[in-house]
C-alpha cells in the first residue's frame, strides 16, 4: 500500500490563499538506469497529481523521470467554502493512491 | 635531523578530538533547502518512515511489552550502542531482538528503528561508558584512528583533522552520528550508519564489512561517545 501524506489547514478565512503540502512515498524509478548485469531498469514513476475542491478540480500536475523519489508536491488554491479536499495520484505498473482531507471556512 | 622534527610538529598537533567547542552536526553544513527539509516534521521525507515504523510497533505488539513508544523509548536512543547481555548492541539490533525477520537495512527495520529513534529527538547522546562497554569503545577509537584500504587512509585524517574543507566538492563533515537512520538524498531513501560506514569503506577502498559487524558497532558507539552531549536529530536529513 502506498503511503501519502497531505498537509492542509484545518481553518481558514474565505478568500485566504492557503498553502497545501503533498508527500507520496515512491520509488520514482527513472528508466535510465541499470543494473549491474547492464539490464535496464524499467520506468516506474508517478505521471500525475490532481486535486479537487468538493468536486472541482483546482491543482493539476505531471510528474517526469527526473523527478526525485518521494515526491513533495506544494501548491496553493483559495479557501472558497468549507467541505473536502481529494488528492489522487496515479502512475506506472497500475500504481494509485488517494487520500482527502477537509477543510473549514469561517 | 632536529630540522624534519620541526617539519613533522605540525603534523602532530593537529591531529586530536575536536573540542566540545568546536563540535558541528552535519546539519550545519547543509544547505537552506536541505535543512528544510529536515525541518519540516510534517511532510519531510523521512515522516513517511515514521508513519510505517508506528504501524510496525502495533503490528509487531511492540507495545505489549513497551507500552506506548513516546513514553517508553524517550530518550533510548541516546544511549546506544550499550553492552546487553555482554555483547555491544546498537539500535537495530536492539530493535530486531525479538523480530529477528527484520533483516538489515530492510525498510521495515529501517522503520521501526527510526520511530524508536525519533522519540528522542532533540535529547543529548549520552552513551555510559562503564567497565563492560570500555574495551568496545578503544576498540572504535583505534579503527577510527588507524589507517586502511588502498588509499593507507584513517578516518581521523578527514573527520578530526580536515573537516570544513572540500572533498570533491561536497564539504567534509566531522563524523557526529546525531541523525540516524537518516534520509539521505544521494539514497533516495532511508539508511542505517553501518550503511553510510560502508560508503566511507568504499571511498577507502578498505575491505567492506558486513552490516553488523563487530568493529562497525564499536565504531558507532567511539562516534557516539565522541559526539556526546549533542542533540539527536533523527530522523535526519542529510545530502
Amino acid at each position: 500500500m502506498a503511503r501519502v501524506v497531505v498537509n492542509v489547514p484545518a481553518e481558514a478565512k474565505r478568500g485566504e490563499v492557503i498553502e497545501i503540502r503533498t508527500l507520496a512515498g515512491h520509488p520514482m524509478e527513472t528508466g535510465f538506469r541499470r543494473t549491474q548485469l547492464g539490464e535496464l531498469i524499467p520506468r516506474d514513476i508517478i505521471r500525475t497529481l490532481a486535486c479537487t475542491y468538493n468536486g472541482v478540480e483546482v491543482f493539476r500536475a505531471e510528474l517526469h523521470p527526473a523527478v526525485a523519489a518521494n515526491p513533495l508536491v506544494t501548491f496553493t488554491t483559495v479557501a472558497t467554502e468549507s467541505g473536502t479536499l481529494e488528492f489522487r495520484w496515479t502512475g506506472d505498473n497500475g500504481f494509485s493512491a488517494t487520500q482527502s482531507a477537509s477543510i473549514k471556512v469561517v | 635531523m632536529r630540522f624534519f622534527i620541526l617539519l613533522l610538529f605540525p603534523a602532530l598537533l593537529c591531529a586530536g578530538e575536536i573540542p566540545p567547542a568546536e563540535r558541528k552536526s552535519g546539519y550545519e553544513f547543509m544547505g537552506r533547502e536541505t535543512r528544510a527539509m529536515q525541518d519540516d516534521q510534517l511532510t519531510g521525507p523521512a515522516v513517511l518512515w515514521l508513519l510505517d515504523g508506528e504501524a510496525l510497533w502495533k503490528k509487531l505488539d511492540c507495545a505489549g511489552c513497551h507500552g506506548d513508544a513516546r513514553a517508553s523509548m524517550k530518550g533510548v536512543a541516546a544511549r546506544y550502542p550499550a553492552v546487553v547481555q555482554g555483547k555491544l548492541v546498537n539500535l537495530e539490533q536492539q530493535v530486531r531482538h525479538k523480530a529477528p525477520q527484520l533483516s538489515y537495512e530492510s525498510r521495515d527495520l529501517l522503520a521501526l528503528t527510526a520511530y524508536v529513534a525519533h522519540q528522542s529527538r532533540g535529547m543529548p547522546i549520552a552513551v555510559e561508558v562503564n567497565e563492560g562497554s570500555k574495551v568496545y569503545l578503544e576498540s572504535g577509537k583505534a579503527f577510527f584512528h588507524s589507517r586502511q584500504g588502498q588509499l593507507n587512509l584513517a578516518c581521523a585524517q578527514c573527520h578530526d583533522d580536515n573537516w570544513g574543507k572540500k572533498l570533491a566538492g561536497t564539504p567534509i563533515p566531522q563524523a557526529h552520528p546525531t541523525g540516524y537512520p537518516i534520509y539521505r538524498l544521494e539514497w533516495q531513501t532511508v539508511g542505517s550508519l553501518a550503511r553510510r560506514f560502508r560508503n566511507c569503506l568504499t571511498g577507502m577502498r578498505a575491505e567492506l564489512l558486513p552490516h553488523g559487524a563487530p568493529e562497525l558497532v564499536s565504531l558507532e558507539l567511539y562516534l557516539m561517545h565522541r559526539a556526546r552531549g549533542m542533540k539527536l536529530e533523527s530522523p535526519a536529513v542529510r545530502p
